[in-house]
């Protein structure tokens, strides 16, 4: 137990790490919060396109789109920190990173917000339209807000994971949480500070996690309430008082 | 243009090092085929236990999953690798990460089934208790097939993301295709090996991606 | 005087069904017009070509005496042709007054304020300023019919399309629905209806048409319709209806 508490608890070696992995932190957040909004942004578009889009548009979407869910980000990220100066293009690790998450976080994002748009009923558009709504006041203030409850869940599930990713950062050269929380390990000899790091996550993250949980549950009983409420209408009697 | 293709798609380099990276690629089939079998069936075994204990251990299932989700996989997979041979427990890289990345997917996984069970109409349960099923019998052989078809296509989704994962093991001296790219890359001083990765990379998840596209477009998720 | 929506040849083909075949019809100020016919014999598809939400293969759709098919910015036109639908079709993520109000904010730029007063002011028409603040979830079907006929009826359109209106609605919530309609026609709203309500057909209607395959088999005043048609398939449906 003891061997436990100095191993992986070591109060002295904590001590003497937590303003790099507090400023590690900080990194991460900083990156998180540059990310997503580009990500989900970048995402929200390609998401619309795909859906006025048709034929050969579409497919030519869906492939860039794809192909960026199928790429590894941590082989993207190399290739533009090493690989763009040699074509001549000045690329810090910021911008590498910038590029990379907006190329592979927008192509998810653009999944999650097509699968809502699209979940959201065609009379909504229609009802919409025909009342004199442009095209994308209906997608803004009618089938937008509608799609995105639907797949809240999956939003919140994605920033999760975005945020998990800046840890990719840390090979090429930020000095976020996770290189942080190595370079301590590799001065004091000691992994107390990766198990802080863990903690560190764990404690950030956690209650987005738990939030995706319950707005998964919450949907589920929203729609298993819609199925009895359609399952029993034909036996209520509504009183209505006519004008 | 021509130092580009120097640089990134050279012949000779290729005829060099495709062997290395060759036995990289086995290497990730083979590590992501054991994370996904193992993946799967914790996940699947911790969602079923879940739906059929009491309070005490389903919280702590939800604790299990929560924790998993939370810290990024990266970060796990450093923990088993470095920190574990201090408590005595010495993993490979390639252990670490098996074991890593299916704790990871298992997380996951539960979630999703026991998400999936919920979503079972309460009336398949009271048809097949009221024909003399029991809670168990029922909860394997009428829900959870009902359950799986429903969560076909997150669950592919998500065991396709965490399988991509298997490119940190890098980060922990798995000889997979990228670890071997890069030592490939310090050793000639050239960028195809990368290149020659990221090809083999797409050859692996492409179809897998294209195949949860067709999924999603099968069995479209009702909600 | 020059009647205010015209349908010239219209022609509808989805792939290769010709689901409307070289249809005309006029529709004059503060007429009262109903589409009847067999389901698949094209009456919502003629409806939703009225409003452009479907486009004509060939053929001219003119409102106003402005030819409008092949109009590229239809949201002005729109706004003063109305359109109910069967399935109601509400905003679920806003009150009854907000789905009349929206179209009135965004669409025709009113203020906040005057929107809500005029929003008010056709709920109180279709009788729900009661439910103003209610959510489409806490109203009944014929309640939600009539705000989405609130909603239509704000942005003060020159005619108003009924798709199947209540053909969605529990028997008993119907006639609240039809009083409204009722009320529209006294106050002299041009109305062309897809519906099955006969007897309301038979009351309201200045003119029925009788649809079949994609043609207009017959039209005429709703008491010679119903009681003497002249073409066999007129007959054919109408005694099959009876027959129910």
């Amino acid at each position: 137990m003891n061997e436990l508490a100095a191993n992986f608890f070591n109060v002295e070696v904590l001590r003497v790490s937590l303003s790099a992995l507090t400023s590690g932190l900080g990194q991460t957040l900083l990156l998180a919060l540059l990310v997503i909004p580009l990500g989900g942004a970048t995402g929200l578009i390609l998401a619309a396109a795909c859906v006025v889009s048709g034929g050969i548009t579409r497919y030519l979407l869906f492939a860039w789109i794809d192909f960026f869910r199928a790429f590894p980000p941590l082989v993207l990220l190399i290739y533009l920190f090493y690989g763009a100066p040699m074509l001549g293009y000045e690329m810090g690790a910021y911008s590498a990173i910038a590029w990379t998450f907006t190329l592979n976080t927008s192509s998810y994002f653009a999944e999650i917000f097509r699968a809502g748009i699209e979940s959201v009923p065609k009379g909504q558009w229609e009802a919409a339209r025909a009342s004199g709504m442009s095209w994308i006041k209906s997608f803004l203030v009618i089938v937008l807000p509608q799609g995105v409850r639907t797949v809240l869940p999956d939003i919140v599930s994605n920033v999760v994971t975005v945020t998990q990713l800046t840890s990719l950062a840390s090979v090429v050269g930020v000095h976020e949480l996770l290189h942080a929380a190595q370079a301590s390990q590799g001065t004091t000899y000691n992994v107390s500070p990766l198990i802080a790091a863990a903690l560190m996550y764990l404690v950030i993250l956690w209650p987005f996690v738990r939030l995706v949980s319950r707005l998964e549950a919450r949907l589920r009983n929203q729609s298993s309430a819609r199925a009895r409420h359609r399952q029993q209408r034909p036996r209520r009697q509504v009183q209505e008082t006519t004008a | 243009m021509d130092r580009l293709v120097q640089q990134f798609f050279n012949s000779a380099i290729w005829w060099r090092h495709w062997e290395e990276l060759a036995r990289g690629l086995g290497l990730t089939i083979g590590l992501a085929i054991a994370v996904v079998l193992t993946g799967l069936a914790l996940g699947i075994a911790l969602a079923l236990i879940r739906a059929a204990s009491g309070r005490p251990i389903q919280w702590a299932i939800i604790v299990f999953a929560d924790v998993f989700r939370a810290i990024p996989p990266l970060m796990i997979l450093v923990v088993i690798y470095f920190a574990l041979p201090f408590v005595g427990v010495r993993l490979s890289g390639l252990v670490s990460a098996w074991i890593g990345l299916s704790l990871v997917l298992s997380a996951f996984v539960e979630e999703i089934i026991y998400g999936g069970l919920q979503s079972v109409d309460d009336g398949q349960w009271d048809a097949a208790r009221s024909t003399g099923f029991g809670f168990g019998a029922t909860l394997l052989i009428f829900i959870f097939p009902q359950a799986l078809r429903m969560t076909a296509a997150p669950l592919t989704n998500r065991t396709i993301a965490i399988v991509k994962n298997t490119a940190l093991g890098s980060v922990i001296a798995v000889p997979e295709i990228l670890n071997v790219a890069m030592s490939a890359l310090s050793v000639s001083a050239n960028s195809t090996p990368l290149t020659m990765a990221a090809i083999l990379y797409l050859v692996l998840f492409a179809p897998l991606v294209i195949c949860s596209r067709w999924l999603e477009h099968r069995f479209p998720q009702r909600r | 005087m020059q009647s205010l929506l015209e349908l010239r040849d219209i022609t509808k083909t989805f792939g290769t069904q010709a689901t409307l075949c070289r249809i005309s019809l006029t529709i004059e100020p503060r007429e009262v017009v109903f589409l009847v016919g067999p389901s698949g014999s094209g009456k919502s598809t003629l409806l939703r070509c009225c409003n452009l939400l479907e486009r004509p293969t060939s053929g001219a759709v003119i409102f106003n005496g402005e030819d409008i098919t092949h109009k590229r910015h239809l949201d002005m036109t729109r706004q003063s042709i109305g359109m109910v639908f069967q399935s109601f079709n509400l905003y679920p993520h806003m009150t009854a007054l907000w789905n009349v109000m929206i179209g009135l904010r965004l669409v025709q730029r009113l203020s906040t304020k005057a929107a809500r007063e005029r929003a008010m002011h056709h709920l109180g028409r279709v009788g729900l300023t009661d439910r103003a603040s209610y959510y489409p979830s806490e109203l009944s079907g014929g309640q939600q019919q009539r705000v989405a006929i609130a909603r239509a009826l704000a942005l003060q359109p020159k005619l108003v399309l009924f798709d199947e209106p209540t053909s969605a609605l529990d028997p008993e919530l119907v006639g609240s629905v039809l009083d409204v309609m009722r009320d529209m026609r006294r106050e002299g709203m041009t109305m062309l209806i897809v519906s099955h309500e006969m007897q309301f057909a038979m009351e309201a209607a200045d003119r029925v048409l009788f649809l079949d395959a994609g043609r207009i088999v017959e039209q005429g005043a709703p008491a010679q319709i119903f009681s003497s048609p002249r073409e066999e398939r007129t007959k054919a449906f109408l005694s099959r209806l009876n027959r129910r």
